[in-house]
């Protein structure tokens, strides 16, 4: 039996977001979507995270950032692209400083569209990385 | 019935994880409804223990996980030995023992925010543990006994002889289940300031081992509370259920403290309530 889909805890970094989708994030552990109740936990720490939550596009002062954060996490693991710009550099995507999306830097396991992406579906989201981390359990074992 | 105390010993080895694992549960509930959410289900810490097992450990230091092993050991140990009928002022060496441990396995690895977690922890073992060895002490005094079947047998009633020891271990076990005020070692809640603390570099099974070991000091803590109701032990898990629901009231409504105020004011009132206690029983005599 795996125990990864009843206990994801995710790992939250912002890499040049404008706060839209930082926002709705925290918003989902909020008492009217409470993500706690599917045993997600927000936690600080690689170390002790399942899944790698990044909103906004990254730029050339924070790929190393973003791949030593990865880096960090033990296996099994995943990456949610949360809004836009953490999918294609969104808006800010051609600007002098941006690589685009985190797929540029990463394997990225789940797209979450929108603008700022709305709490359902960053839970939405977070649920199909749950798949995917079940799937990739299932390689490694 | 005459039950050998080893077999009580052996018992708590397995069943306090359970009662350890289950109090979790509800704290995480209760604190949720405080918050006006509804939380995780009640078997959450054992689905959170289990993908802990199944998933990989980053080993940074490998002298980290045989400590931890021993953080979760001597926890384990500590119980049987005080349901077993050993000393119970050991019992309280033992303890501190165990909780060295992970300030060791904390301090094996390269990270400041783990180091910063184990020099915080041996703060709170400097502010808790002189306590518990006077707290068993008393009881072993008053009582008359030392042992944990002892105090049960007896017929002083201990809570009554020593209820400035029993308020301040009320403000001791604080310290003991890392709740706020008093959490500055490691906490499980991010956007703390040292994040995790102690277990920055823990993943995998080695953050299961200091789980488990958080899980049997809880069921310890209970064990000391029933040493105060030694007339009624069912009354000593109803005192502690209660002075745990107001220790998440607690945890809930205060931010975390600098060290200094946690080492103050635990030896503050640790000395003025056990030490005013046990100078009463001793001027009044």
């Amino acid at each position: 039996m795996s125990f990864f889909s009843k206990s994801p805890w995710i790992l939250h970094y912002d890499a040049s977001s404008c706060n839209g989708c930082d926002i709705e994030v925290l918003a989902c552990l909020t008492p009217l979507y409470d993500v706690e109740r599917f045993g997600v936990v927000n936690t600080g720490n690689p170390k002790h995270a399942d899944i790698l939550l990044i909103t906004g596009s990254v730029n050339e002062r924070n790929i190393e950032i973003i791949q030593n954060l990865y880096r960090q996490m033990p296996d099994p693991k995943v990456v949610v692209a949360v809004g836009a710009c953490a999918c294609s550099g969104g808006i800010f995507a051609r600007a002098y400083n941006i690589q685009g999306g985190v797929d540029k830097v990463l394997p990225v396991d789940v797209y979450v569209p929108g603008c700022a992406a709305r709490p359902e579906s960053i839970i939405d989201g977070v649920v199909q990385g749950i798949s995917a981390l079940e799937e990739k359990r299932k390689i490694s074992a | 019935m005459n039950v050998n105390p080893v077999v009580y010993g052996v018992l708590f080895v397995f069943l306090a994880p359970v009662f350890g694992g289950l109090l979790a549960g509800m704290d995480r509930i209760i604190s949720a409804r405080m918050q006006s959410r509804v939380g995780p289900p009640l078997l959450q810490p054992f689905y959170d223990l289990g993908k802990l097992l199944q998933k990989n450990a980053r080993q940074v230091n490998p002298i980290a996980e045989p400590l931890l092993l021993g953080h979760v050991g001597f926890m384990a140990a500590t119980g049987a030995m005080l349901l077993g009928g050993t000393d119970l002022v050991f019992t309280a060496f033992v303890l501190a023992l165990a909780a060295l441990f992970l300030v060791l396995a904390a301090g094996s690895v390269n990270s400041p925010y783990s180091h910063a977690g184990a020099e915080r922890e041996l703060i709170v073992l400097l502010a808790s543990e002189p306590f518990f060895i006077l707290m068993l002490a008393a009881i072993c005094k008053v009582s008359g006994a030392s042992t944990f079947g002892g105090v049960l047998a007896s017929p002083v009633w201990v809570a009554w002889q020593l209820p400035g020891m029993l308020l301040a271990f009320s403000f001791v076990a604080t310290i003991k289940l890392r709740k706020s005020p008093f959490d500055i070692s490691t906490s499980h809640h991010a956007h703390q300031e040292l994040v995790s603390g102690l277990t920055s570099d823990m993943s995998g099974r080695l953050l299961a081992y200091v789980e488990m070991a958080h899980w049997y000091e809880s069921a310890i803590l209970a064990a000391f509370v029933v040493l105060f109701f030694n007339w009624a032990w069912p009354l000593g898990l109803g005192v502690f259920a209660v002075a745990y629901l107001l220790e998440i009231l607690v945890d809930n409504s205060t931010s975390r403290a600098k060290w200094q105020l946690v080492l103050r004011s635990s030896w503050a009132v640790t000395l003025l309530l056990s030490g005013g206690n046990v100078l009463a029983l001793f001027l009044l005599k």
